[in-house]
């Protein structure tokens, strides 16, 4: 088991015919991720890397049953791939593109929630991965492994050093889900600490998260409720107030946003708080103990 | 990216917010013109994107149009320091406006709220002040109307908000269309915060944007043409401007210890670690990724423009970002510039053995984890 993408997964790549579409798409075939189909406008009928190119995801999703989407369009033209996936009816779709204008997604969060009907990652994320299933995003596949721990993160490279070290000390992941640096993000902690809860071969999960907005916050009410056990580590507990720090989303807004605020409400909820990146394996082993999980 | 006084009150007036008259100039002579127009009866304030200004001297009123020049004069040019910008920033522009008579002072802004999804309309009678500090001492003053993101704003929800916030019945009429326009602003020119404070009344009845601060998403830039030019202007610092021309994302911190890292979460980290260790951190740097050798020397030339720095710190997780392409330009930077510094890199991921093998003859500092490497770094910078 996993959430969000397995091994059925059928993926449509929108923007695939483009230098980082196809780079990504052939790592992604490589790993064994089930590419059914490449959308472009204008370039139908072409194939490229033996997967088919449709103009548009309808017809993608008509011709191969494709379930799943990843984008990697440039930021103007996000949105519009976004809700293209919405109108086709697919589940579930990944934005891997950065810099998306932020009334962009401030629509387009608030029509799929609306229309209930297609689940967004991202944008400005690294996408998604169940190990030894599927990869649906950018991140390196060598470095993950299948496992019990689900993993949730707004940041790509801290994933991938977290999530290292968690396979060198033998803990592996049953999906790593990244939900990306930007202050709209389609999906947030709480929803997919849910899923991770309700996910019968998750038995611990790793929350990474940063500074700005109160999303962590709010991951942490799910925290309270749930019977895993959870790992969290915050960065940017030094960053100063006003200045955004790469991310879009990373920043502190007067006195909303802070590291510590999320810190505070973690360990309120019962969380335990990793200090450095390498504390994370070992907190995790013992988190799983007290609730007598054996790894 | 936050614009001038004077670019926010253009802005705001083309979508029909009164604002008080004046104009922006660099000129003293033309300084006295545009105070002649409200018979020398002006405010000039130093067009500078920092806060404190005006405790910095950098605000003064007049009733007399000659001495409005001199002021103008003795600004131009002048280095404004504050508390909140200690380096200080050079004057080039100021703004020449109308002074106002003002009865009252409100509060209104637009801005992301971001666990709702929406923008938020922030009302207050309390003008004048810094809203964090209303927010404390009286956060029932403030009032909150969030905009339908397919709708928009009705007018019933504004008058009743108005109504809720104490805004005095005389100037609801003025209020409710300059709120709708805050927010057709907002839409359309992609702002990120519009800050109207205050909102002035005047004793004859008149409702101005007597300040306004306006800040534009740089993600939208590209459809917004008329702010292209702004970008390098609004960067406060010198490394920030030339960091924003070479398309790097850079913050300066103050600190000496220099950073690099790829991926805004792992520099962030880094900061973190270095902190801990005893460092104070000089900047963020994400080289972004899949960084080739000739952009990861830049970032290294642009990091050591900062003359505080004691030390470098190099932290790369190869995921797209290759390790041997970053070890090729760490050791193309230490050819080409002269590096006085102790440089830690810690190399892993994609091709990290490589660029390991490469960095292993050059006077470059290994280390195998992220901790280790910002207790190197702060060892070596401050030579304990």
């Amino acid at each position: 088991m996993s959430i969000l993408v397995n091994k059925n997964s059928k993926v449509v790549v929108s923007g695939m015919t483009g230098r980082e579409g196809r780079f990504h798409t052939e790592q992604m075939i490589h790993y064994g991720t089930n590419v059914v189909a490449g959308v472009t406008p204008g370039k139908g009928g072409q194939e490229l890397l033996g997967v088919p190119i449709f103009n548009s995801v309808q017809e993608a999703v008509d011709r191969t049953g494709a379930d799943a989407g990843l984008i990697f369009v440039p930021a103007p033209f996000a949105a519009d791939a976004v809700l293209e996936y919405e109108g086709a009816g697919v589940p579930f779709v990944s934005l891997i593109t950065e810099g998306v204008p932020i009334n962009d997604m401030i629509k387009v969060a608030n029509k799929l929630k609306a229309g209930g009907k297609t689940r967004l990652l991202g944008g400005n994320c690294a996408g998604i991965i169940t190990p030894g299933e599927c990869k649906m995003g950018i991140m390196p596949g060598h470095i993950f492994t299948p496992g019990p721990i689900g993993m949730v993160s707004r940041s790509g490279t801290l994933t991938y050093e977290v999530v290292w070290e968690m396979t060198r000390a033998e803990l592996g992941q049953t999906t790593c889900v990244g939900i990306g640096g930007d202050p709209i993000p389609g999906t947030r902690f709480n929803e997919v600490l849910e899923m991770f809860e309700n996910d019968p071969e998750t038995k611990a999960v790793v929350m990474i998260g940063e500074i700005g907005g109160t999303d962590e916050e709010a991951g942490a009410e799910v925290i309270k409720r749930m019977t895993k056990p959870v790992v969290a580590f915050i960065s940017g507990r030094t960053a100063p107030p006003g200045k955004r720090m790469g991310h879009a989303g990373a920043i502190i807004s007067g006195k909303l946003g802070t590291a510590q605020s999320k810190v505070d409400a973690l360990l309120a909820a019962g969380a335990t708080v990793a200090d450095a990146t390498s504390e994370v394996p070992e907190l995790l082993r013992k988190a799983l103990s007290k609730v007598g999980v054996s790894v | 990216m936050k614009l001038h006084e004077y670019q926010s009150k253009d802005l705001l007036a083309s979508f029909g917010v009164a604002v008080p008259g004046g104009r922006v100039t660099k000129d003293p002579a033309e300084a006295k013109l545009i105070a002649d127009e409200f018979g020398g009866k002006v405010v000039v304030k130093a067009q500078v994107l920092m806060g404190g200004r005006g405790k910095a001297g950098g605000v003064k009123l007049f009733t007399d149009s000659q001495a409005a020049s001199d002021f103008t004069k003795e600004l131009i040019g002048k280095r404004l320091i504050s508390i909140q910008n200690p380096d200080g920033m050079i004057v080039e522009q100021v703004l020449v406006a109308e002074q106002i008579d003002i009865a009252e002072e409100f509060y209104l802004s637009v801005l992301l709220d971001r666990s709702e999804q929406k923008l938020v309309v922030m009302i207050s009678k309390e003008g004048g002040m810094e809203i964090e500090e209303v927010a404390e001492e009286h956060p029932e003053a403030i009032v909150r109307l969030h905009v339908d993101p397919a709708w928009g704003l009705s007018d019933y929800e504004i008058r009743n908000a108005i109504t809720a916030a104490k805004i005095p019945s005389q100037a609801h009429r003025q209020m409710v269309p300059m709120i709708k326009a805050l927010v057709k602003a907002y839409l359309e020119s992609d702002a990120d915060l519009i800050e109207i404070n205050p909102c002035a009344w005047t004793p004859d009845g008149r409702l101005l944007a007597a300040d306004a601060k306006v800040s534009i998403d740089e993600n939208a830039l590209y459809r917004l043409p008329q702010y292209e030019a702004t970008k390098e202007d609004a960067a406060e610092d010198e490394i920030e401007a030339e960091a924003s021309r070479r398309g790097i994302a850079y913050v300066r911190l103050g600190g000496d210890i220099g950073i690099i890292g790829n991926g805004a979460g792992l520099v962030m980290c880094s900061l973190d670690e270095v902190t801990k260790a005893g460092g104070k951190p000089a900047n963020f740097l994400d080289v972004g990724g899949g960084a080739q050798a000739e952009r990861v020397k830049s970032c290294v030339e642009l990091v050591l423009m900062d003359q505080n720095i004691k030390g470098l710190l190099i932290n790369i997780f190869g995921g797209i970002t290759r390790g041997d392409e970053v070890a090729k330009g760490i050791l193309e930077a230490l050819a080409t510039l002269d590096v006085k510094v102790p440089v830690v890199a810690r190399v892993e991921g994609t091709a990290a053995k490589e660029g390991l093998a490469l960095l292993a003859s050059s006077p470059i500092l290994g280390a195998a984890t992220m901790q280790e490497a910002a207790e190197k770094v702060v060892a070596a910078a401050y030579g304990k």
